[in-house]
């Protein structure tokens, strides 16, 4: 067994093994959701429960398939609807929860660290789907295995990572996951969307795109959080696309063979050129998507069957 | 007429900044005598035999938050008494950060009155600068200050209104009138949790930086130089700060600065995995910014030693970092966590009480603080090296959010007493 954790809460506390483990099943089931195989058995007799306190379209739905393909029972929790607008606090949430006996949480949550907070509550193993500008593991991994698939390798490339990273959980992962697996990190931002100390973490900053982007192999572009920002970080979106939009001329300085990534969901002629988002040849952001669904059931499978040894030790000690 | 005589005392003078082993006699609450034999005779005296263990001058807490009125259920008078006496602290100099804000001399009267009925130790208010700590107009600072205020502070608020503040300073001056100030820029500050730095960008917690500081403090100079008034900054806790301090108060300004233990004792990464009862105001800092602040306070530079004691329930504190309230409890744990700086060696027995007792009590005009004849008899007894492992379920505070809960400490309280009367301890 290589993968021994019992929640999936960020990248920080994986070790590279656990990281293999997880993009080489996921890998397998990338592979077997092309031809149309099923596994309603692996996560069969379980419950799901999808707990989203943020808005989400495309991360809700891969979990969703990804529990479904898998067997599970999943059921779908708004939580900005619910009794959070009543003024529950989030442990009350999460015992109430636990009570209900759920196998699989997954939890995204606006404040950093609320995931955490609500594992330590609860029986079932946890997935972090997102928790403020902190983590969002399966995004990492799923990044992971696009690049793993598309370069042959994860180790010993050079990726940019480009945009805002400030408010950024995805950056945050790729770049702990990333630098696991002993690739060379760029980061490209506005000094006022880079957060500090982040060249301390190893990473080469850089506040120019022609600079920062020159023989990489990777580009991995983020979304403008203009639902995060009070108080003018940049002066324009097109001044920030001006200077930081991902188009033809910036990423000419990149290898020939480097590719595109963007998280979604993309803002078009604010971070990144429409038509290199469509460039097939370049972009990966369809393949992003796809492995998505394959990670998070690599994940669930992985956790699931901690979660079933945990409980089968206990039953024989009890 | 009483006599109590302390023999076998390893007495901790901050005045006359000594450790030796003595003895002193208490009459009528006051202190009458100290000898520098350990154990002189004295007839008729009732004998405590300190056995070779610490006796110095009770400590002088500034900026005490007991939540009577309005947060009974997290602090009172009687509790916040108890946990003093038992920490080694005689008096309790308490904050207006009440609900309601302690503001006008009528709800000054019935704190007074409160405290008195219920605490063991002495307790001084200091009353809110502007109504309501709204930061727009100032308080009956007369009045409050002939109804017993010692000084005037909105606490963690900034009065953000210059115009506003130079107006309290200048007329806090004419009454001669402490005015406390939170040093923080309240722009920079705005939503922070932690301080901004390598910590903060992995966890992903809004971070404010250190300058943010400096910047507030180096506003409270200018004006300070504008209208000459007497000025506490509550808490100084980073290095940048240190050398407008410094260059203050070489220019003869009267200012004065404090610190919390818990920035003396912990840094930043205390918080890990987002443990909310490290969230404090302002923010842990670097182990840098520690060692700079602890230094400040061996030289003198940093005056005083405080506990910044501010209960907080388990509902206001289990909640995701960035929604959780700040503060932590610090009465009971002030005298073991400060004697750390006296285990690692940073700073001397003596030293240490200036800043948690003898200077408190200077700037405020209290005749405690000091071990000489004619002082009030505010003692604490303590043995310095006994360790022990905090459990915060012991604690006597109705609020248990203590940073130190499961800490390995040294330093324990063997008595206290408050004008020569016992309030804690088994003697």
């Amino acid at each position: 067994m290589t993968f021994r954790a019992q929640h999936l809460l960020g990248i920080e506390h994986l070790h590279p093994v656990e990281i293999t483990t997880v993009l080489d099943l996921a890998d397998k089931y990338a592979e077997e959701n092309k031809r149309g195989i099923r596994h309603k058995d692996v996560l069969a007799g379980l419950t799901q429960i999808n707990m989203f306190f943020e808005n989400s379209t495309r991360t809700q739905a891969s979990f969703e398939l990804a529990g479904m393909r898998l067997g599970a029972d999943v059921m779908n929790m708004s939580m900005q609807a619910s009794s959070i607008k009543k003024g529950e606090t989030l442990i009350d949430t999460a015992l109430t929860l636990n009570a209900m006996h759920p196998d699989l949480l997954v939890v995204r949550h606006p404040h950093s660290g609320a995931v955490d907070l609500l594992a330590q509550k609860v029986n079932g193993a946890v997935l972090n789907a997102g928790d403020g500008r902190h983590e969002h593991p399966t995004q990492a991994l799923l990044d992971a295995l696009t690049i793993r698939r598309a370069k042959g390798r994860l180790h010993r490339l050079s990726i940019a990572i480009c945009g805002d990273i400030a408010h950024s959980r995805v950056a945050r992962s790729n770049i702990m996951l990333l630098g696991k697996m002993e690739n060379r990190i760029r980061l490209i931002a506005p000094p006022t969307l880079m957060p500090a100390g982040m060249a301390d973490l190893g990473c080469e900053v850089f506040d120019n795109m022609e600079e920062g982007l020159r023989d990489v192999d990777v580009v991995m572009m983020l979304r403008l959080q203009k639902e995060r920002m009070d108080g003018g970080f940049i002066p324009s979106e097109r001044e920030y696309f001006h200077r930081y939009g991902l188009d033809a001329a910036k990423l000419a300085f990149a290898k020939p063979d480097a590719i595109v990534m963007h998280p979604g969901p993309m803002n078009r002629g604010v971070e990144i050129d429409g038509n290199i988002a469509d460039d097939i040849n370049r972009s990966v952001i369809q393949t992003q998507v796809e492995m998505g669904v394959a990670v998070r059931m690599a994940a669930m499978d992985l956790l699931a069957q901690n979660l079933r040894a945990r409980r089968a030790e206990r039953e024989i000690t009890a | 007429m009483t006599q109590t005589l302390f023999i076998n005392a390893r007495l901790i003078d901050p005045v006359a900044q000594t450790d030796n082993l003595g003895a002193l006699l208490v009459e009528d609450g006051l202190i009458a005598k100290v000898y520098e034999e350990a154990e002189p005779k004295v007839a008729g005296a009732v004998i405590v035999n300190c056995a070779g263990n610490c006796l110095a001058p009770g400590i002088v807490d500034i900026g005490v938050k007991v939540s009577e009125p309005g947060e009974r259920h997290k602090e009172s008078f009687r509790s916040a008494g108890r946990a003093a006496a038992a920490g080694g602290v005689t008096t309790i100099v308490t904050r207006p950060d009440t609900l309601p804000a302690i503001d006008t001399p009528e709800i000054l009267e019935f704190v007074a009155r409160r405290a008195t009925l219920d605490a063991p130790v002495r307790v001084l208010p200091i009353a809110a600068l502007t109504k309501g700590r709204m930061g727009r107009e100032m308080t009956e600072i007369g009045f409050l200050k002939d109804a017993g205020a010692v000084a005037f502070s909105d606490c963690d608020r900034v009065v953000t209104n210059t115009k506003v503040f130079s107006r309290a300073l200048t007329y806090a001056k004419s009454l001669d009138a402490l005015v406390i100030a939170h040093v923080q820029d309240p722009g920079l500050s705005d939503g922070a949790a932690v301080t901004s730095g390598k910590f903060a960008s992995l966890r992903g917690l809004a971070g404010v930086s250190p300058m943010a500081e400096r910047m507030a403090l180096d506003r409270d100079i200018a004006l300070l130089e504008m209208t000459g008034a007497r000025y506490h900054a509550d808490q100084i806790t980073t290095a940048r700060a240190l050398p407008a301090l410094e260059r203050a108060k070489r220019n003869g300004l009267k200012i004065t600065a404090g610190v919390s233990v818990n920035h003396l004792t912990l840094n930043e990464l205390d918080v890990a995995d987002y443990r909310t009862f490290y969230k404090l105001k302002p923010p842990l800092r670097s182990e840098d910014d520690r060692i700079a602040v602890v230094r400040a306070v061996a030289d003198g530079l940093i005056d005083i030693i405080c506990s910044m004691h501010t209960p907080q329930d388990e509902e206001s504190k289990r909640l995701p970092f960035e929604e959780a309230a700040s503060g932590a409890v610090g009465l009971e744990t002030l005298l073991p966590a400060a004697l750390r700086l006296y285990h690692a060696e940073m700073i001397s027995l003596p030293r240490l009480f200036a800043a948690l007792s003898l200077n408190p009590s200077r700037l405020l005009g209290l005749p405690t603080g000091r071990l000489r004849a004619g002082a009030p008899a505010d003692l604490v007894w303590f043995d310095p090296d006994a360790p022990f492992v905090l459990d915060r379920v012991n604690l006597l505070s109705k609020s248990k959010n203590t940073p130190f809960d499961g800490a390995r400490l040294e330093g324990v309280v063997l008595g206290t007493w408050v004008g020569g009367k016992l309030v804690s301890g088994d003697i």
